[in-house]
């Protein structure tokens, strides 16, 4: 066993898992609060990766690059909610598959628009475009950099849930809406914030991963099922749920992809190994979720309250 | 092939319905099927403009006739490729289908054409079904097979002495072409393999990858990353610091589409590194050296190899006009003339094999800065001269 | 006119137009527009089949076209071993879609609503990435047909009509079968599970079961779609199953209104005839597409096609529910 490819490999997994988490967080808050199915939720994704890479390449600044890439998502996102989304809640669910993929298309072309076939790039300054090196041990120092802000932005979420006022209506919102409203809440301003604020976490995610990616038009299509699956597994509402959710699936889908072929030619042959492990490595984070929900129909830690059908 | 008789009654029908209008035809229609929306958008975008500057080349005239093209989108699907294929043969009538990026546009749409009696020219896939078993006497191609890039690579890293290779491809049939044709070729030792998930929801963070590759202690790493996963692929290869410690081969992966995103995003780790193709834009060729001219001098870049196929395909099928006088009504002859492959093409001279793809030269392409500071590729050796594909055997034409 | 003779009125005159279209086509000799209706006609028995479980059972599937995928490789892989009988065919399509509907039925019918939603999705998924990693089947690259499916002398399916006719009355007979299955008990029992399961469940019924069996007949008959599709393309590919496949149905479902018998085929007309508007129009059709799609449901009101034709007949009450 190679014990510094298998740390290795949990960062990267730790990586994509938060990642995962902040797609996701947003989007069973969304989904949690108000019953809304958002396809759209990774079109932020790319817009804070585009804005980003705009303003990086205006400024030269990562740090400006990120802050404006997270105002402009939480702006837009609140616009759409302003325009769109808060005249669907008391409409079904086929009827919001329609409309959010109708807003990836209207995302998509005009970002085509905008950027470009092609999308943009984001230059790294020198000192995040290296590595840090401990003995044998290397990763690069972006890399690590995602981590911290994964977890920062994990660890202010969850102050902002549990412990702020509106934190509490959230959590209010999310296990039973109809008691919130009764009680004279604001109702219609609290879901556009946490609209904004579910958009501004994958407009963050956008820029955090456009350094390593570069940010391209459709890249939240690439992305937004699997935020789904982290949902589903995690259990609707849940913000709780989406962080060990995503990290399970980041763990798992990293591993997968790295093991996976070893694991399988154990007990097949190469040529049949390397063909069966890549099919199944994808299919990996598919098969956890249908495990879970044979499981716990409701995933691993519903929010479910008396609203929940 | 076996074909039912209906389909040939089919065939020979529509060749007859067309000859009356064919002969007195005024002007010839071309379909260009390529990718124009979807991520992907930016090569079909590429293609488009290679297409329309060589019509410009051409005054909008072949041979007399009034050059039409028509573009059409296959949104990266197969299905819509071969409906949009459809529409070109049965409503519009054109005389030549062109274009198509992906393989399994081409083979799920070559039938259509085919069968219509009408000649397809691929501008850029090359399956090897078409290039072997399922050749067919009225496909072209101005491209390559799949497999002659990396057979070429293959070549390079057994002179380079590299003993040991990592190889990275996306998991859908090119790559796994790509895979087995620098396994083909390269005499040292495989040491590591992955197939990376591909498609819509197709996988950019390469990190797991990348440890395993370094882990390996390879001597090469040889990858195959079209569109924008190169570009991610690259950044993520130069930020892991690997450029030193494994060197990168690559085919059709560093390119003038992804080449100005990587100085834009200063990564000079891709100075350097070396790729195998047919053609490159300082190949010193009068038509070449208009082309890369003209295209840098409209669009503010150099064309990608997909430019150069495109505007290849275009001068192809003047020179079967041109030998026919403009006739389009006697395949056989259009055919003959094709097959010559009689003009300048933007590679230099090259002929056709009998399953109709080019016998042609492989270069080791290096990313160099040009004069002005704009990064390119530039050629550094000849690795084969007049390579015929593995599959030529295999078409009984 | 009451509401119901004047809907009536409506779809038998596109029945008989449909009947009609063939003979009119070839009058006009523009043999590109019979394919397009084929394919339509084809995606509706898809759409048709979709109805059945959204529109009766509330049970929305965002994996369905991996029945379209599975009938297609049923035409597809026997092909490719020159079995060219369509019985054999046929026989698969049906057996194989209705196996899968069963297995992954059973798991996903334990769950509602979202959860639903992505657990049918994920299954289509795997389904997707198998046939992607078998190269012998052409993995993504797919496979040609040439040949379509042989029934002896009784039906060419080669002849572009005779194919339509066939995709035509499967369809009808489709609607037809559905039409008396919702009526009866088991429609009524369906029906009664999405709006109160727990009532249902109370007055004896073991819903579970009934859901599964609507679930099965819909894979079934999505399966036949899949058959008609691989015949009509000449070709088979993993991207037949694509997820955004099931969600374009979902979306002509919509469109004609979730629930209405004829739905899936004025739908499917109206998503394909925009489609092919738009994007021989605009390269940014995608742009025009969306804007429609949004402004079609937060603007047009319920029931899509279907519900507007209701409104023509009783304008203050808007659709009539069913």
């Amino acid at each position: 066993m190679d014990w510094h490819l298998l740390i290795s490999q949990l960062l990267n997994g730790l990586q994509l898992g938060l990642l995962l988490f902040l797609l996701a967080a947003g989007l069973s808050l969304i989904f949690g609060i108000m019953d809304f199915i958002n396809l759209s939720h990774g079109s932020f994704y790319m817009v804070g990766a585009l804005v980003g890479a705009s303003v990086a390449a205006l400024t030269g600044s990562l740090l400006i690059a990120a802050l404006a890439a997270v105002v402009a998502v939480f702006v837009v996102g609140a616009a759409v909610e302003w325009l769109v989304v808060c005249r669907l809640y008391n409409k079904d669910h086929l009827d919001h598959v329609l409309v959010t993929y109708g807003l990836i298309l209207v995302f998509d072309s005009v970002a085509r628009m905008i950027w470009g076939p092609a999308g943009a790039a984001i230059a790294l300054p020198e000192a995040l475009n290296g590595r840090i090196e401990i003995g044998d041990f290397v990763i690069p120092a972006y890399r690590l950099l995602i981590i911290a802000c994964g977890l920062l932005a994990a660890a202010g979420l969850y102050f902002l849930v549990t412990r702020s006022r509106l934190g509490m209506l959230i959590r209010a919102g999310a296990s039973n809406r109809v008691m919130v409203t009764a009680l004279g809440v604001n109702i219609d301003r609290l879901y556009r914030i946490v609209f904004a604020i579910g958009a501004a976490l994958a407009g963050f995610a956008g820029i955090l991963i456009a350094p390593l990616t570069e940010a391209h038009i459709g890249m939240g299509n690439e992305i937004i099922i699997i935020a789904f699956v982290v949902v589903i597994v995690g259990g609707i509402g849940s913000v709780k749920g989406a962080f060990y959710a995503a990290l399970l699936i980041g763990f798992i889908d990293t591993l997968g992809r790295s093991y996976l072929d070893d694991v399988l030619k154990l007990f097949l042959s190469n040529q049949s190994a390397e063909t069966a492990a890549p099919a199944l490595s994808a299919m990996l984070v598919y098969i956890l979720m249908a495990g879970v929900l044979v499981c716990k129909p409701q995933g691993l830690f519903s929010a479910a309250g008396f609203n929940r059908r | 092939m076996k074909l039912s008789k209906p389909i040939i009654a089919a065939g020979i029908l529509a060749a007859l319905a067309s000859l009356p209008a064919a002969a007195f035809a005024e002007r010839v229609k071309i379909g260009f099927v390529t990718t124009l929306t979807t991520p992907a958008g930016v090569i079909g975008e590429d293609m488009m403009n290679a297409v329309n500057l060589a019509v410009e080349h051409l005054g909008g005239r072949m041979a007399g006739l009034d050059v039409e093209v028509l573009f059409e989108d296959d949104n990266f699907k197969p299905e819509v490729g071969k409906q949009k294929t459809d529409k070109l043969v049965k409503r519009d009538d054109v005389d030549f289908v062109a274009g198509y990026i992906w393989s399994n546009v081409l083979l799920a749409s070559s039938k259509t054409v085919l069968d219509a009696g009408k000649f397809l020219i691929s501008s850029n896939a090359g399956p090897s079904q078409l290039a072997g078993k399922s050749c067919h006497r009225n496909f072209f191609s101005t491209s390559w097979q799949n497999d002659q890039a990396p057979e070429a690579m293959g070549e390079v890293l057994n002179q380079q002495g590299v003993k040991t290779l990592y190889i990275m491809v996306p998991n859908y049939a090119a790559g796994k072409n790509m895979a087995s044709g620098v396994e083909r070729t390269f005499q040292g030792e495989v040491v590591g393999k992955d197939l990376t998930k591909w498609g819509k929801d197709r996988q950019l963070d390469f990190s797991a990858e990348l440890a395993k590759a370094r882990a390996s202690g390879a001597e090469g790493l040889f990858i195959f990353y079209p569109g924008s996963a190169g570009g991610a692929f690259i950044k993520q290869y130069q930020q892991a610091g690997l450029r030193d410690i494994l060197p990168l081969y690559s085919v059709f992966t560093v390119d003038s589409i992804s080449l100005p995103r990587f100085q834009e995003a200063r990564m000079e780790g891709v100075l350097g590194s070396k790729s195998t193709m047919f053609w490159a834009p300082d190949l010193d060729y009068p038509a070449n050296r208009r082309f890369v001219r003209d295209f840098k001098a409209r669009h503010g870049t150099y064309p990608s190899f997909y430019a150069a196929q495109s505007y290849d395909t275009i001068n192809l099928i003047d020179s079967a006009l041109r030998a026919t006088g403009g006739d389009l009504s006697d395949p056989d002859a259009l055919r003959a003339a094709m097959r010559k492959a009689d003009y300048e093409s933007v590679r230099g001279p090259y002929r056709y094999g009998r399953n109709h793809l080019p016998i042609q030269n492989f270069y080791l392409r290096e990313v160099v800065a040009d004069a002005d500071g704009d990064w390119t590729t530039s050629v550094a050796a000849t690795v084969y001269e007049d390579h015929q594909d593995s599959y030529a055997g295999e078409c009984n034409l | 006119m009451t509401p119901v003779s004047r809907s009536a009125g409506v779809y038998a005159l596109i029945v008989v137009l449909l009947l009609a279209a063939p003979p009119v086509i070839s009058f006009t000799g523009q043999a590109f527009y019979l394919d397009l209706l084929t394919r339509a006609l084809i995606l509706a028995i898809a759409v048709a089949s979709l109805n059945l479980i959204v529109g009766c059972g509330g049970m929305i599937s965002l994996g369905h076209a991996a029945y379209i995928g599975i009938g297609a490789y049923s035409v597809g892989i026997p092909a490719y071993y020159e079995v060219y009988n369509g019985f054999i065919h046929l026989g698969l399509a049906l057996a194989c879609s209705a196996a899968f509907a069963l297995l992954t039925g059973a798991v996903c019918l334990r769950t509602r609503g979202l959860y639903f939603i992505l657990i049918t999705l994920a299954f289509s998924q795997m389904l997707y990435f198998t046939l992607v990693s078998i190269d012998e089947y052409g993995a993504d690259d797919g496979l040609l047909i040439h040949r379509r499916s042989e029934f002896g002398g009784a039906l060419d399916l080669e002849h572009p009509a005779a194919l339509y006719y066939a995709v035509l009355a499967a369809l009808l007979l489709f609607l037809f079968a559905m039409h008396r299955l919702i009526h009866a008990r088991f429609g009524r029992v369906i029906f009664g599970s999405k709006h109160n399961d727990s009532r249902m469940q109370a007055l004896g019924f073991d819903t579970y079961k009934y859901r599964l069996a609507c679930y099965v007949i819909s894979g079934a008959m999505c399966g036949v779609a899949g058959f008609f599709l691989g015949n009509f393309t000449h070709f088979i590919s993993p991207e037949m199953m694509d997820w955004t496949r099931s969600a374009e149905l979902i979306f002509m479902l919509v469109i004609g209104g979730a629930g209405a018998l004829f739905a899936p085929v004025t739908g499917t007309a109206a998503f394909l005839l925009l489609e092919e508007f738009l994007s021989g129009w605009t390269l940014h059709w995608h742009l025009m597409f969306g804007l429609l799609l949004i402004a079609l449901v937060m603007f047009a009101g319920r029931g899509g096609l279907h519900g507007a034709l209701m409104r023509l007949d009783h304008r203050p009450g808007g659709p009539g529910k069913r």
